[in-house]
């Protein structure tokens, strides 16, 4: 049937829409710059790019969320000026979000017809969920309109803003990293879903940063680096490993100093370790691994393979379903944080603004938050500022914290000084072993410096650092060995001096190097 | 017995009146997403703008418009500081109902007539009568709800009514969401700041209502706290509703019934303590919201707005 539609046409595909010189900066950051694309009737174009490399923002102008500074887009050869998502809806352009755009406590029913133009004043809410069914029967959506959105699984979810947009007509749909939150099954299903809407003449546009969903869904695809256009390439031209190549790039690498590689006993050692997140998606999959003193070990990979989960199994934030997590050789799984902390373990958090620090807090309670449990700095209960504002001065001084005082709130500092002072925090409480996740992310040069100086600096003083980074050039600079994860594996360990970039980049892409040693050496 | 159960009846219904404009009123408010503690202060001060209206004029539709006007832009107050400002909600409803009820009492003791004093206390103006239904009033047991004033009538059927406007029509569908999800909303074409002022002023114009029967009607003329706390137990009857007003008349009932009983008891000279008595609608609020707490962790289909109480922002654009 596929096959049948789409060999009839055997014309050139049609171009239904086209986005020119795109050009769209939030303070600070360009999030695109001169982007173009083009979509063809029928087809599935893949926007393939790192985190921040400007997708979503894109999207975010073709439906009216974000007002571009530059460029035109042009919808069927004509020019169009979209406002806001009404105005893209009614062009027939519709978005599935990340964060899906329904009401829990409403029915299917009321969340499709909800903002619908031409509603009437007593919407008839059975000829809607007629037109519901029938809808969901013809693309085996499997939707229920009488369920109420709270009851549904994330994937019933998402298929009813599929059933949303398709309900009001869009004949592009937009779907941003859709197979995020779905299981493997549910994602083989939406597949399925995109290839009967495209062999009807739908098209869509598939936001994603795993080169297999592209290579699995697309017929196009273009990639974004840094808010550039890099490639555009037919998607049966390429592969994985091509694709790989262009998403991560090669570019000038930082020359950081350090000490030669001479590890010392194990700090961190990992076994078997597996979890699972409250929707029983395994986010661990059989994780072994270990540290060792005067190393760090980078985890590389796409982000969300597992690589923040486990960070956040090492420091006692997330509780594992079996394995090991032992360090000094002790056996620490599934402690809480505080136990976590007490035996050494620091950790910069992935979302510093949202873990790392409290910012309406001052940089010298923040730099207090691990210490104050502590003598001298309490004292039968009783927190002693003046120690705590010395304290604080001593870390401003030693990690060059530029801020206006002790006294500041810490939210009023750049990103850089934010996480100065987390890593001045958890640097001066830190035992045996630090734990990084993005440390260096959405940081300016100068800040990432230093910042990745410092973590080389506990290195070579003898700690054992887990360093997770979506920066490759960050990895092979500072850590010694480079464990690479996917679908929540470690896929391969290289060593970093003279590893193969494009390796690397193969196996992010899930693609097992059967070359290099597997699994951890102790 | 019989007639005492009658009696019960028709005093709870009195009693029920101005609780349910108020409560249907602050649902309205609720269901868009803002929460508004005001309605102490907006009920007393639309009680003695519409006794002072009544007294001057003896045109209680223009008092009864007087107070919603009242309630009106005391609300428009809120919902500016709430919505277009992002104020704490919590802080703005409360300064609300301070200022209304300080200034209520002030205008109380400067819009009377000057043989008073300027007081309006002790005076008597003209008051809502009641209307008899022929026939249906004789019914026994239930014959006292057709003999009531006209704004019991009314708020007898603006049950049902707003019933069907939220679960059945487009704008209650819309002023749901605004209050559920005001980024889908939005995300969907609908005006979120739009809905949440006119819900909010609406709720305010009811609470108006509510507090000029108590001065036109429940206890005609003017004293010092009319009110007796009811605006507070309508944010509790709003809870006690779980935001549905069909809801709304039962936990009017039972606190308005808990008055009635109360009066009676007094009546029959028992000796229990009214003060006592006055406590026990609060007792029940507690017990209440235990019991919905635990009941909304089963169920997740029903209670309190999302969104209630949370400003919206749209993102950067």
């Amino acid at each position: 049937m596929t096959a049948v539609t789409k060999g009839a046409g055997n014309t050139a595909p049609e171009l239904i829409l086209e986005m020119r010189g795109i050009t769209k900066s939030f303070p600070g950051v360009t999030a695109n710059d001169k982007v173009d694309l083009e979509l063809f009737r029928g087809e599935v174009l893949a926007l393939l790019g790192e985190n921040g490399a400007g997708k979503s923002s894109l999207m975010n102008v073709l439906i009216g969320l974000y007002r571009p500074d530059a460029g035109q887009i042009f919808l069927n050869g004509k020019k169009v000026h979209i406002h806001s998502p009404k105005d893209s809806m009614e062009l027939g352009i519709g978005m599935v979000h990340q964060n899906f755009k329904l009401v829990d406590t409403m029915t299917v029913v009321e969340n499709v017809i909800l903002g619908e133009k031409d509603l009437k004043l007593i919407p008839n809410m059975k000829k809607a969920a007629e037109r519901i069914r029938s809808i969901s029967d013809h693309y085996n959506l499997k939707v229920n309109p009488d369920k109420y959105i709270g009851q549904l699984s994330v994937g019933e979810q998402q298929r009813v803003e599929i059933l949303k947009l398709i309900y009001r007509g869009a004949e592009i749909l937009i779907l941003d990293e859709p197979t995020a939150v779905l299981t493997p099954q549910e994602s083989d299903e939406l597949c399925n879903i995109i290839s009967q809407m495209t062999s009807e003449g739908k098209s869509a546009i598939f936001i994603t940063h795993k080169m297999e969903e592209v290579i699995k869904f697309s017929d196009w695809v273009r990639v974004l680096k840094k808010g550039k256009l890099v490639a555009v390439k037919k998607t049966s031209d390429t592969d994985p490993s091509d694709l790989a190549k262009m998403m991560v790039g090669r570019e000038v690498l930082f020359n950081i100093e350090k000490m030669p590689f001479t590890p010392g006993e194990n700090v961190l050692k990992i076994i078997k370790l597996n979890a699972s997140d409250p929707n029983g998606i395994k986010v661990l999959d059989n994780i072994s691994v270990t540290v060792r003193k005067h190393e760090i070990l980078g985890i590389a990979g796409v982000a969300g393979n597992g690589q923040v989960e486990l960070t956040e199994a090492v420091t006692g934030l997330r509780t594992s379903q079996s394995g090991e997590v032992l360090i000094n050789g002790e056996n620490l799984t599934n402690r809480s944080p505080i136990e976590m902390i007490r035996s050494g373990v620091s950790h910069i958090p992935s979302d510093r603004v949202a873990m790392g620090i409290v910012g309406d807090m001052s940089v010298a309670s923040n730099l207090a938050m691990k210490g104050y449990r502590n003598k001298p700095i309490v004292s039968r209960g009783i927190l002693r500022t003046s120690l705590i504002l010395a304290f604080a001065r001593r870390m401003i001084s030693a990690f060059n914290i530029s801020t206006p005082g002790p006294q500041t709130h810490v939210k009023f500092l750049s990103g850089g000084n934010i996480q100065k002072t987390i890593l001045a925090r958890e640097i001066d409480a830190c035992g045996d072993l630090l734990v990084a996740a993005y440390p260096s992310r959405g940081l300016d040069v100068g800040a990432t410096e230093a910042v990745r100086k410092e973590i080389v600096r506990q290195r070579d003083e003898g700690r054992a650092v887990l360093l997770v980074s979506e920066d490759l050039e960050e990895l092979i600079s500072i850590s010694d060995r480079i464990a690479v994860m996917y679908g929540g594996r470690i896929i391969g360990i290289v060593d970093s001096e003279g590893c193969d970039i494009e390796k690397i980049g193969l196996m992010m892409a899930g693609i097992e190097n059967h070359q290099q040693e597997r699994g951890s050496r102790t | 017995m019989i007639l005492l159960i009658s009696s019960i009846i028709a005093i709870t219904l009195k009693a029920g009146t101005s609780l349910v404009f108020a409560t249907i009123g602050e649902i309205f408010t609720e269901k868009s997403g803002i929460l508004n503690l005001g309605i102490e202060g907006i009920m007393l001060m639309s009680a003695v703008i519409a006794f002072t209206v009544s007294y001057y004029t003896g045109n209680l539709s223009a008092a009864i418009l007087s107070a919603m006007l009242t309630g009106g832009v005391l609300s428009l107050i809120h919902a500016f500081l709430s919505i277009t400002m992002q104020a704490q909600q919590v802080v703005s409803g409360l300064s609300i109902t301070l200022f209304g009820t300080g200034m209520a009492s002030f205008l109380g003791q400067t819009l009377g007539p000057e043989t008073n004093s300027g007081y309006l206390t002790g005076l008597s103006a003209a008051r809502l009568q009641t209307l008899t239904i022929p026939g249906l009033s004789r019914l026994p047991l239930i014959g006292p709800v057709f003999n009531q004033d006209p704004l019991t009538y009314i708020v007898l059927l603006l049950i049902p009514v707003s019933w069907f406007f939220m679960y059945k029509t487009k704008h209650g569908l819309n002023l749901r969401a605004v209050g559920e999800n005001p980024q889908t909303a939005d995300a969907m074409g609908i005006n979120v700041p739009r809905i949440r002022y006119l819900y909010t002023i609406v709720g305010g114009m009811l609470a108006g209502i509510g507090g000029a029967h108590l001065s036109l009607s429940y206890t005609p003329g003017w004293t010092d706290n009319i009110t007796g706390g009811r605006g507070w137990i309508v944010i509790a009857l709003v809870i006690f509703s779980l935001w549905n007003p069909s809801r709304a008349i039962w936990g009017a009932l039972l606190f308005g019934g808990i008055n009635a009983v109360q009066f009676r008891l007094q009546a029959s000279g028992a000796d229990i303590s009214s003060t006592l008595l006055n406590m026990l609608p609060y007792l029940v609020t507690i017990a209440v919201l235990v019991i919905i707490t635990v009941w909304e962790d089963r169920k997740r289909t029903t209670g309190s707005p999302a969104a209630l109480g949370t400003p919206y922002q749209r993102e950067e654009k």
